[in-house]
């Protein structure tokens, strides 16, 4: 089947970052249930940045990953549950392992797009226990196509039975995304996927210039719940790749059921492009960021824009949240 | 005044740079520098230094027991293990750069003094290095801290194989320091990689929850500890002095290397390096009976 496209939803952990990571057991069992229902292949579930990422550096969470994982894993038959994890955040011995003894199907190791060697042990573990392990390179607007292919290799070499490209930030257009994906489909064995975020409006054009590009793997989720601007809408990406014969194995009624119900159960505000997303999209900041750069921000009484436009200069990468209060404190002082 | 005489295994980007500071030291001199293979540029370097080198990893620290004082374990946990079972036989002193936590865990700028008896003594993680002054400063400072979480960023070219392979070694021995040195029931490590370029210089920022914090009480404390790691680690700087902000108090500190063997913004190696080297100094006065 040339025209199958595997989805993966991620609502349920990027959408931890525009709630500040306050999902309850209750928002975990509505959508799991429905996204289920549904026919989604992966409902993926955490805090936004993934197993053990709970911290001051980006968010408390709400609940810890036992309770999501476990409410998750109780609501699902049909769809896998997946996690994203992050080594340098999450271990094997105090996160990882517990995840797989929830029974956690799917586990996504992600590292900064340049650094694919640190998810060597994560990746390995995860193939020892007879898990599915994906391989995650975020932030990857930040690399040339060669250098992601050859972090991507690494990866598969570790055992990644797939690649994802994440534009963390929503900085690429659909030329960006032909070139990276076409590099990483022609030089790899395994599938690869895109994970899109939506800064400068593109999200849903990325995700089709990736399937065009030769991609099998998208991401997206509900009204497009996520960090930042948001990711790719779920439910729009389905009909769109209905329309275009692909096969997702998702009832579109009813992913558009789901999306209703997360609209009014969990989103709190339905994502939007917000003036600051645009600058954060154009500078190429981790999404993640959002939040945090408005509370400072707005603290310190500072044009947010200014804080994005800095953290891009300083080339600032996911998981680098205290850096947003020191630009922050640095713009102060400049304005005195 | 007579020199202590070191031993160095483990011919990488630690041992290297530890030799050169040993060289430089009016304490110590390196009477022998251990690797596995002679054309490493580590070996190059300490034959270019006129420094007697060993290919013969282990084993030539026992052919040469008889002149050794000391000797830095720069190789991995795995190795330090096996190194340790024979050097306690010989009756050296080890200090050991890796996190593999045989002996009592040190950060010179707090607890110098309390390890002058032990043989073997543990560096912790260079972001240990960092963060656990800072961390010290809190729990002396302040009652009822719920929770201290240290993040660390470095330069990606500073992160060798090893660093790589073992970030969660890295993370795990991080908090137990922490928890240690600060007496906090808990506590949370993070690592970054930047690979931007030009190379960023490790920073660490240090997250405390405290309830009802002594901010004037916390600043007394940081200052002092401040003196005492700049004593050892020039480079060591506080980039955003503490403050009280969302409901936590945050410090952030830069740590620059000395550019030895390494390149400057390399700090994360070079504090781990100048804490060993502090403590082998003070072994070495405990000797002379200079203090």
């Amino acid at each position: 089947m040339t025209n199958h496209i595997l989805i993966s939803d991620p609502t349920l952990r990027d959408g931890s970052h525009a709630i500040a990571h306050q999902l309850t057991a209750e928002h975990v069992a509505i959508y799991s249930k429905a996204a289920d229902e549904a026919g989604v292949p992966i409902v993926e579930v955490g805090h936004g940045n993934g197993l053990g990422a709970s911290s001051m550096q980006v968010g408390l969470s709400l609940n810890d990953d036992k309770t999501l994982l476990e409410t998750a894993r109780n609501n699902l038959s049909k769809s896998k549950l997946g996690i994203h994890v992050i080594p340098g955040f999450a271990t094997i011995k105090r996160d990882l392992s517990l995840a797989l003894d929830i029974g956690v199907d799917v586990v996504r190791v992600a590292s900064h797009c340049t650094e694919a060697d640190i998810t060597q042990r994560h990746l390995g573990y995860v193939r020892e226990k007879g898990k599915e392990a994906y391989g995650v390179l975020m932030m990857s607007h930040m690399a040339t196509a060669e250098t992601l292919l050859q972090e991507a290799l690494k990866m598969e070499l570790y055992g990644a039975e797939g690649i994802i490209l994440m534009d963390s930030a929503g900085a690429y257009l659909p030329s960006d995304v032909d070139e990276k994906i076409s590099k990483l489909v022609n030089g790899l064995k395994v599938p690869v996927g895109f994970h899109a975020h939506n800064n400068l409006g593109m999200a849903i054009a990325n995700s089709i210039a990736a399937i065009n590009s030769g991609a099998k793997i998208l991401d997206g989720t509900a009204r497009g719940f996520g960090a930042g601007a948001g990711n790719a809408q779920l439910e729009v990406l389905i009909a769109v790749l209905e329309k275009m014969n692909y096969i997702t194995g998702i009832n579109l009624y009813k992913i558009l059921d789901a999306a209703d119900l997360a609209e009014k159960h969990i989103l709190q505000i339905i994502p939007s492009i917000k003036s600051e997303s645009v600058i954060s999209g154009l500078s190429g900041v981790f999404s993640g960021f959002a939040k945090h750069v408005n509370r400072i921000s707005k603290e310190y009484n500072v044009d947010p824009r200014d804080v994005y436009v800095e953290l891009g200069n300083r080339r600032v990468v996911g998981g680098q949240e205290d850096l947003i209060i020191e630009v922050v404190m640095d713009l102060v002082t400049k304005k005195k | 005044m007579k020199k202590i005489r070191v031993a160095i295994i483990g011919s990488g980007n630690i041992g290297t740079d530890l030799l050169i500071k040993v060289q430089r030291s009016e304490y110590l001199t390196c009477v022998l520098f251990v690797g596995r293979n002679l054309s490493s540029p580590g070996m190059a370097k300490a034959i270019n230094l006129g420094v007697k080198v060993s290919d013969e990893s282990i084993d030539g620290i026992v052919k040469n027991a008889d002149v050794i004082d000391l000797v830095f374990d720069a190789t991995s946990a795995k190795d330090a293990k096996y190194h340790w079972e024979i050097i306690e036989k010989l009756g050296k002193t080890v200090i050991d750069m890796t996190p593999a936590k045989l002996g009592a865990l040190c950060i010179p700028a707090v607890n110098l003094e309390d390890i002058i008896k032990e043989r073997n003594i543990n560096m912790i993680t260079c972001g240990g290095q960092a963060s656990i002054p800072m961390a010290y400063a809190i729990g002396k400072s302040q009652k009822n801290i719920e929770y201290i979480e240290v993040v660390s960023s470095i330069a990606s070219r500073s992160a060798g194989p090893a660093t790589r392979l073992n970030l969660d070694e890295y993370v795990d021995t991080t908090e137990q320091g922490i928890k240690l040195f600060a007496k906090v029931p808990n506590a949370k490590a993070i690592l970054n990689l930047n690979p931007a370029e030009p190379c960023i210089d490790m920073q660490t920022t240090i997250f405390a929850l405290v309830e009802n914090p002594d901010m004037e009480k916390l600043e007394i404390e940081i200052n002092k500890i401040l003196v005492k790691i700049q004593s050892y680690v020039p480079g060591y700087s506080l980039l955003v002095p503490p403050m009280y902000e969302n409901g936590r108090i945050v410090i952030m500190v830069k740590a620059q290397g000395l550019g030895d063997y390494l390149p400057k913004y390399a700090g994360n190696l070079d504090i781990i390096n100048c804490a060993a080297i502090a403590v082998a100094e003070n072994f070495s006065k405990v000797h002379n009976n200079i203090n």
